[in-house]
């Protein structure tokens, strides 16, 4: 079963920026890029947990505030050397709303 | 039994001679040596570095005492001999030490020669020979203003460089019309005063000292023409003696030095002398690079191979004055028998002359542009017939059989026999050789291979080039070199001044602008970039929140578990009941987790949601306070003492001067974190000296400090200079925050940027140009008009940024 849920606009979220999405299973980072790609991921780096919300996102990419690991947006992997995955959601964008998908795909 | 091999003069030529036994013959002997000074054998060059605060004590130490126990040798530091009995083989120390000897080292160095004049031994009176001399020179720098110093030789000079990087006012007095007039010809002698003088040295030339006057301690220098000049500190540099009394008084056959022949030996045989204090067919020397020649041929006679002659030296000088390049070599004012090819391009300050006689060279002197003088060195000592090349002569070696190598370093058209460090004897042929067969990557590796740039290390810059040329791509020569990151080729320097030049002001525009690889950059080069676009064009370039750390972004600390910190700000550490209940207050209702009192004097509130940050400025605001940027690479605290409203031995008001410093300079961003301290007194409990930037209060006024760290790589701070006002000590402090901002690269504190450039070059800019000072506080308080707004206040009233701190959406 999926539910689309609505969450907000693309303009809600700055380019190369990200917001949070609090659910009952914890805080989803939404993630806009300079091309305007939405991403979404479990706001807990694979590291040592650090909220990936904060980072500075570049490319297809975010680095960890904490550690400054690199996670890949569009899967949650973390990029080599380090080793881990955090986990990530179906997102899609409708004339500039974001609808995410509350089912991790992986994690 | 192994025979007994005695040491006197811990220095550098009779520990260089023991180095070299040890390579020939390890087993032979048991060795002992005895040292006057109470250390280990250390760089005596580099005492000029040491004083100029360019080098630390320990960068100096050739030899510490774990060498030496490493090696088996027993030294006797800190005990002077004072009796050789050569009838029964043994010596005796001032402490009644007594150690038998089958064959005995000389090597005692010289005496520092002090005109006998009335009052040359007044308290204030200073030599510069050893690591003692040089602690009365910097303990004398801080306490004084005036330096005289008498002697315009190398030694003179160095020691005149030295106290002027501390801020003294140093007069040079020269007996003849022209400095170094040993080493140097008129015109490259007039070059180095016109040099010498744009860093702040005073000269008086064709001036005799007459007497150093003064009663319980130096105050003033008097002239035979009946001048005076005042002085707090005089140094005797004029010249030093072998000292030869110990040889003297058993015996020995000495003239101006202890007499030895070309092995080394003295009248007896089983004594050999090597150093400053022997005197060698009639010649005496005071440069390391024939002391080192000698030693090699005592050591190949110690160890019994008997084939090696010392023949003499010729010697060449350079000047150890940062940012002075200066070479000289024999003869180099000639006669009438000789002619001269001179260069001079007044314009980029070159001068360079040949002397040649019977198409050899016989003398050189550089000025501006010493690349290739340690080929022409190599070329006089050879005595090679230079008629077939004297029309490129003056060109150097690069320009020979130049065939479009224009771009190529000339050390790759050195021969190997060409001398690179002219101190050590080695050749550029034993480097490549070192660097290839060891696997040698860096200057540290070369240095403990092969010795080459370890003493003076003047020739350091050939070192690397030989490096850089032997290992090609493998060898990234120095950091500033460097790409800022993957995203880019482009070098901070080169970066900076396209944002300058071509007035870029945003991210995107320089990105295009300098070919960036990647679309958006990185997490390290956009805060940079944004660093530096903001610092160029305040104002202008507008601000880019998503290309700041999180901590920049959100104005508070971000925490191990995603909470935050607040600290507020406190001027100069002072507070009161008022902002003490709001902060109570504010822990309270927002159930705070942990106050705790920071070490830079303020207070921190750690756990704070992110959520609630906006809430807890605004009842922070309510009460006064602003944010402390304690989070941002900006002006952190300023740490004050009490200071004289209070403290007994407090001389000015610190605590004030630091509340002004920090209320002018709150909310400026910088390359890095940047942090201020004021201290009432030399006490320094404000721990001014460890500071970014640091007042030390005293009587007569303010002393000011630069480039100092706490934090990972502890530095003591540099005297920048002193000053007699509060406005003259806000003025300096702005000037140098600015030159900060405007030149140091992003993530660089000031200690490691001051280390990079030189404080030399801060006191050019901020102390010796005052209207260059003047531009700088001024841009800096423009730039001010800008960023001094409370972070907090915008986004706790105003609503700013407010998707920042609020979730996109709540699901259930
Ligand atoms: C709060 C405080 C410790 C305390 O409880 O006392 C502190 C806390 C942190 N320090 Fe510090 N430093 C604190 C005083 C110091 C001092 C002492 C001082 O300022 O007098 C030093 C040594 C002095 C110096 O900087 O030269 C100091 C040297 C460092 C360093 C090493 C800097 C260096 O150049 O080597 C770092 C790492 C960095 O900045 O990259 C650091 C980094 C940090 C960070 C920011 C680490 C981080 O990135 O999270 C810590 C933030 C905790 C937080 O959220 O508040 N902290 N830190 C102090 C706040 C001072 C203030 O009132 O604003
Ligand atoms: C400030 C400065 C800058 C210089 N710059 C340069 C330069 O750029 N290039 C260059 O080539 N040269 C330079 N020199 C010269 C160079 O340092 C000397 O030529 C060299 O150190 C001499 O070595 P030495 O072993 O003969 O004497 P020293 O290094 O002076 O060693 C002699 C040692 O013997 C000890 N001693 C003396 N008598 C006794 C005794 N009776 N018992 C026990 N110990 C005793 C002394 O305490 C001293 O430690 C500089 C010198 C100075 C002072
Ligand atoms: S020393 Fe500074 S950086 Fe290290 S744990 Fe303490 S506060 Fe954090
Ligand atoms: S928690 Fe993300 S890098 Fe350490």
């Amino acid at each position: 079963m999926t539910d689309w849920i609505e969450i907000g606009t693309l303009d809600d979220i700055p380019k190369l920026g990200a917001r949070v999405v609090k659910t009952s299973n914890g805080d989803i980072a939404v993630f806009r890029t300079a091309d305007d790609n939405v991403f979404a991921l479990d706001d807990r780096c694979p590291h040592k947990g650090g909220p990936l919300s904060q980072g500075i996102v570049h490319g297809g990419r975010v680095t960890c505030p904490l550690h400054n690991w690199q996670i890949e947006l569009n899967s949650g992997g973390a990029v080599a050397p380090d080793i881990g995955a955090t986990g990530c959601y179906a997102v899609q964008v409708d004339k500039g709303v974001i609808l995410l998908n509350p089912v991790k795909r992986r994690s | 039994m192994k025979e007994k091999l005695v040491l006197i003069g811990n220095g550098m030529a009779g520990v260089r001679t023991l180095e070299e036994v040890l390579k020939l013959a390890p087993e032979k002997y048991d060795i002992t040596v005895f040292g006057a000074e109470p250390f280990g054998n250390y760089n005596r060059i580099l005492l000029s570095p040491l004083l100029a605060k360019e080098k630390k004590l320990d960068d100096i130490m050739l030899n510490d005492l774990q060498w030496y126990s490493d090696n088996g040798i027993t030294l006797h530091a800190g005990k002077k001999i004072v009796q050789i009995h050569r009838g029964k083989r043994f010596v005796k120390a001032d402490d009644g030490t007594v150690v038998q000897y089958d064959r005995m080292i000389l090597a005692t160095g010289s005496n520092p020669f002090i005109l006998p004049i009335p009052g040359a031994n007044l308290p204030g009176v200073i030599t510069f020979r050893d690591i003692h001399d040089v602690n009365a020179m910097l303990e004398a720098a801080q306490k004084y203003r005036d330096a005289v110093v008498i002697g315009g030789g190398l030694l003179g000079l160095e020691a005149a460089y030295g106290l002027r990087n501390h801020g003294m006012d140093v007069t040079v007095v020269h007996l003849l019309d022209s400095l170094m007039e040993r080493q140097l010809d008129k015109p490259a002698s007039g070059l180095l005063k016109r040099a010498l003088e744009e860093k702040g040295l005073k000269f008086a030339l064709q001036a005799q000292t007459a007497e150093i006057v003064g009663d319980a301690r130096v105050t003033g220098v008097k002239f035979k023409d009946g001048r005076e000049i005042p002085a707090d500190i005089v140094v005797m540099a004029v010249g030093i003696r072998p000292n030869i009394e110990l040889a003297k008084s058993a015996g020995l056959h000495c003239q101006r030095g202890i007499v030895i022949n070309d092995t080394t030996q003295t009248f007896d045989p089983r004594i050999y002398a090597v150093g400053e204090c022997v005197e060698h067919r009639g010649n005496t020397y005071g440069l390391v690079a024939p002391l080192f020649d000698m030693a090699k041929v005592c050591a190949n006679h110690l160890a019994q191979l008997g084939y090696a002659r010392y023949q003499g030296s010729a010697i060449s000088t350079k000047l150890k004055v940062t940012g002075i390049d200066l070479f000289s070599a024999g003869d180099f004012n000639g006669d009438e028998t000789t002619e001269d090819i001179v260069m001079q391009d007044a314009g980029r300050g070159v001068y360079k002359k040949l002397v040649i006689k019977d198409n050899k060279i016989k003398g050189a002197v550089m000025y501006g542009d010493t690349m290739d003088g340690s080929w022409y060195f190599q070329l006089l000592r050879e005595g090679t017939d230079i008629s077939a090349m004297r029309e490129q002569l003056m060109f150097g070696q690069a320009h020979l059989g130049d065939s479009g190598h224009g771009g190529a370093s000339s050390v790759s058209t050195m021969s190997d026999k060409t001398e690179i460090c002219g101190c050590n004897g080695v050749c550029k042929g034993d480097i490549v050789k070192a660097i290839t067969t060891k696997g040698l990557f860096t200057l540290d590796d070369v240095r403990s291979h092969t010795k080459a740039s370890s003493s003076c290390g003047s020739c350091t810059g050939l070192v690397e080039q030989i490096l850089a040329s032997t290992l090609g791509g493998d060898y990234s020569t120095t950091p500033k070199e460097k790409p800022m990151c993957k995203c880019t080729d482009h070098t901070h320097e080169a970066v900076r001044k396209a944002i300058k030049d071509k007035h870029l002001t945003s991210i995107p525009q320089a990105m295009q602008y300098l070919e960036w690889r990647t679309p958006d950059g990185c997490h390290s080069c956009r805060p940079a970039l944004n660093y530096y676009l903001i610092s160029t064009w305040p104002g202008e370039a507008a601000d880019d929140p998503q290309s700041r750390f999180i901590n920049e972004r959100a104005h508070a600390n971000i925490q191990k578990d995603g909470t935050y910190s607040v600290v507020p700000r406190m001027w100069g550490g002072l507070t009161n009941p008022k902002e003490l209940r709001a902060i109570a207050d504010v822990a309270d209702k927002f159930n705070i987790p942990t106050v705790k009192v920071t070490g830079g004097q303020r207070i921190d509130l750690l756990g704070v949601k992110k959520e609630d940050l906006p809430a807890v400025w605004f009842d922070l605001n309510q009460a006064g306070m602003v944010s402390g940027h304690a989070y941002g690479k900006s002006l952190r605290t300023v740490k004050t003492c009490v200071g004289s409203e209070w403290c007994r031995f407090g001389t000015q008001d610190s605590t004030g001067l630091g509340v002004q410093l920090e209320r002018i300079t709150w909310g400026s961003w910088m390359p890095h974190k940047f942090k201020m301290a004021v201290s009432g007194c030399p006490r320094n409990c404000a721990e001014a000296t460890i500071k970014d930037f640091g007042v030390v209060c005293v009587d007569s006024g303010y002393e000011l400090h630069v480039g100092g760290n706490g934090g990972v790589k502890i530095r003591a701070t540099d005297l920048l200079c002193k000053v007699t006002s509060e406005a003259e000590a806000i003025e300096y402090g702005c000037a140098f925050v600015q030159l900060y901002r405007e030149e140091a690269h992003y993530l660089e504190r000031t200690a490691p940027w001051i280390e990079r450039i030189g404080l030399g070059y801060i006191k050019e800019r901020i102390v010796d140009d005052v209207k260059n000072r003047k531009a700088l506080h001024e841009r800096f308080m423009e730039s001010q008009k800008y960023f001094q707004k409370d972070p907090w206040a915008e986004r706790a009233a105003e609503g700013i940024e407010k998707h920042e701190f609020t979730p996109l959406k709540q699901v259930v």
